[in-house]
């Protein structure tokens, strides 16, 4: 059985058809990486994954673990282990990050059955989560993503990715707008926690990131469909021949 | 030996009376329906009050007479038949119940968000004997505690007895009976609230709560405070609590007074949450306050923080007057409304000394189908050299049926000042709402950890058992408003 399992999944938004039939199954241990050119419904169907309101799925199912999640609300399925690292993390201005960690990391553990963590420990899990993530001590009191420059938004996606330990990742163009050393950074974080129960999906423009984190699978995502499915080198392909060829042949 | 049921019902009927006065006299239980000139002398000889204070109250009351309601501010309430109120009823005997299991699981439910720790729970619901003696004795060591450092913390009814020439002098000089409509009411009919003195370089050891204050727990309808703090003094002051409270009297028109020496401080902190009315707004509560801080001594300083959650209709601006050099007013300021709540309230700073600063936050907040104004007035005197003012006021919207308006006023009379203004309005937008939920938060959390960090700058200048109940309070008001 996979962890996380696609059916035919197809969506409108405003009446007009972005996902036309995806279906994909990941199994528990695997990297897949989602790649495809811009409009091609990379985001809705990352949104779509979450449950975010307004991308309800027309027909089809997803299912985690074999149950079906898409009545479930956005926060029910997080709870359950999904976690979306977002491509442009919001600001919460006077919500401090300790809190809002602890009140995350707490929902979860709440829901799974594991008992909350008192506010001292759970500041030491998040000191000893940041300072791998190279996020400084002080950079957790200050307001959620406020003032955060590009770089420290996505590191702190990664935290909150360790700190949650989920089940099933997506990765929303988590390399966007960072230098190498960043990319780095991100890709050790991420690489770290990869192991055989969870599952990681990848959605990217860019083989390079795919160089740091290195998929199982990689799918070629074009117009609302999966074209094109194979290994790591198929990302090289597009590297080396870009998305008009595959699509074209397709 | 087990007590029988018998005795428990006569420990029960002493209790009460012991603590609720005496029981007979059942026909001056409550005056008559109305106001007269013949209310107003009942209730200064219920109060046992010297003629000083019943000449005082008798010119309120004429002076009210000749004055007409106003009707300037942006909220619409049916008209208050003045008549047909109840102007003194002598304390109410709650219903005691046996156990919280007889009160209605709506409140309890709400005490239970508010984290109110079971006793206090019972004690707000009317449960258990023992209420009236822990009430009465936790309140008596309180007192003397107080009464060593010679602070005075007493019942104002109590005050005028035995400190008349303190009341007597500072009474009315804040706000005098003819200020406005509701304070000529108040002046003439009012029938309980605090009365605090401190002397002279006393910083008083603990924050007073009208919790404390031994009084008949009535309706707080007229309530009149009077808080004098002597030079080099501080006192910080608690009033409201944030569970919520019913009352048959519609209308609160309370007056609060605070004057402050040299280099004295005040700390008003309010949490209010009266019944706000049905979802319609029917039937709620109508909060309309004059309160005010005189910073007569040079290097005085009042400040008021409120969270106001409840009642129908709040009408409210506490304000300072800023006399002495370099004297500070602040004013930081949360107003939640939702469903058909209105408030229109903020604060008015005088500045009259020289190099005097006020800082003004107000932070509004409306759901549902509310009204929220902010109101503010900043008035620079002539020769109020070097003064400075900050305003910062932030409405957030919660829906698309709600309302936030800002109405400044700033009156400078001298270019040596700076008066800064800033205001923003914002919704909690659908982007911040998703990334919590993408977290495991639920709509409700998500909602409250975002309308608190909208509103922290506010919330630390609350002391911090308020600040904790504040929160959830918030949180528990904007229930139901998003999604």
């Amino acid at each position: 059985m996979s962890l996380l399992e696609i059916k035919n999944a197809r969506l409108k938004i405003e009446n007009k058809e972005i996902l036309k039939g995806i279906s994909l199954s990941v199994n528990a241990g695997e990297v897949h990486a989602i790649m495809g050119p811009n409009g091609s419904g990379k985001s809705t169907m990352s949104y779509m994954l979450a449950g975010r309101d307004g991308y309800e799925l027309d027909t089809g199912d997803v299912l985690l673990d074999g149950k079906s999640i898409i009545d479930m609300t956005a926060d029910e399925r997080a709870r359950q282990g999904m976690f979306l690292a977002f491509q442009y993390p919001v600001e919460l201005p006077g919500v401090g990050g300790i809190s809002f960690l602890r009140e995350a990391v707490n929902s979860r553990r709440r829901h799974i059955g594991e008992k909350e963590l008192d506010h001292l420990t759970f500041v030491k899990e998040a000191r000893k989560a940041a300072s791998s993530m190279f996020v400084k001590d002080e950079m957790l009191k200050r307001s959620v993503n406020v003032g955060f420059s590009g770089g420290e938004k996505k590191r702190f996606e990664i935290l909150q990715m360790a700190m949650l330990k989920p089940s099933v990742s997506i990765l929303d163009e988590t390399d966007s707008g960072l230098d190498v050393d960043a990319l780095k950074i991100v890709s050790e974080g991420v690489n770290s926690q990869r192991n055989e129960n969870n599952a990681i999906i990848v959605i990217t423009h860019y083989q390079r990131l795919l160089d740091y984190i290195v998929p199982d699978y990689v799918h070629i995502l074009s117009d609302g469909m999966i074209i094109k499915s194979g290994g790591p080198s198929l990302a090289l392909e597009i590297e080396k021949n870009g998305y008009a060829g595959i699509i074209n042949a397709a | 030996m087990v007590a029988t049921q018998e005795t428990i019902e006569k420990v029960k009927e002493v209790s009460s009376s012991y603590k609720y006065g005496f029981v007979t006299d059942v026909e001056s239980d409550r005056a008559p329906l109305g106001l007269s000139e013949d209310i107003v002398k009942f209730i200064s000889k219920k109060k046992n009050e010297p003629k000083w204070m019943l000449d005082w109250r008798l010119k309120a009351y004429k002076k009210w007479l000749s004055m007409d309601e106003p009707d300037w501010a942006m909220v619409n309430f049916p008209k208050i038949d003045f008549q047909s109120i109840y102007y003194y009823s002598a304390p109410k005997k709650k219903p005691v119940l046996n156990s919280l299991d007889e009160v209605d699981p709506e409140l309890l439910k709400t005490y239970e968000k508010l984290g109110i720790p079971i006793k206090e729970q019972e004690m707000l619901a009317g449960v258990a004997v023992d209420y009236v003696f822990d009430s009465v004795s936790v309140a008596t060591t309180f007192r003397d505690k107080l009464a060593k450092e010679g602070i005075i913390f007493c019942p104002i009814s109590e005050a005028i007895q035995d400190h008349p020439e303190l009341v007597k002098k500072y009474i009315g000089s804040v706000i005098p009976i003819s200020d406005n409509y509701y304070a000529a009411l108040n002046s003439a009919v009012f029938t309980d609230g605090s009365f605090v003195y401190v002397p002279k370089g006393i910083k008083c050891p603990m924050e007073l709560s009208t919790y404390f204050r031994i009084n008949e727990q009535n309706s707080g309808q007229f309530e009149r405070t009077l808080i004098i703090v002597e030079d080099k003094s501080y006192v910080s002051y608690l009033e409201g609590c944030t569970a919520p409270q019913r009352d048959e009297n519609q209308l609160h028109a309370a007056v609060v007074e605070l004057v402050a020496m040299e280099d004295a401080q005040i700390k008003y902190s309010t949490v209010q949450n009266w019944y706000p009315g049905d979802e319609n707004g029917k039937g709620g509560i109508f909060n309309f306050v004059t309160k005010r801080g005189h910073c007569i001594g040079d290097r005085s300083k009042i400040s008021w923080t409120q969270v106001e959650t409840g009642s129908a209709v709040t009408w409210k601006y506490p304000s300072c007057v800023l006399r002495g050099n370099n004297s500070v007013g602040e004013f930081y300021s949360v107003a939640v409304t939702n469903n058909a709540q209105q408030a229109d309230t903020g604060t008015k700073m005088i500045h009259i000394g020289k190099n005097t600063k006020s800082t003004i936050i107000s932070k509004g907040i409306s759901a549902g189908k509310a009204q929220n104004t902010y109101r503010g007035q900043v008035q620079i005197q002539k020769n109020a050299h070097g003064a400075r003012n900050f305003t910062q006021c932030d409405s957030l919207l919660i829906g698309d049926k709600c309302g936030a308006h800002t109405i400044p006023y700033i009156n400078q009379h001298t270019p040596t000042a700076r008066v800064e203004h800033e205001a923003t309005t914002s919704k909690i937008s659908e982007d911040q709402l998703f990334y919590c939920l993408q977290r495991g938060l639920d709509t409700e959390q998500a909602t409250s950890l975002i309308v608190n960090g909208f509103c922290k700058e506010v919330m630390k200048e609350l002391p911090m058992e308020f600040a904790v109940e504040a929160q959830k309070l918030i949180g528990i008001s904007l229930e139901g408003s998003v999604g």
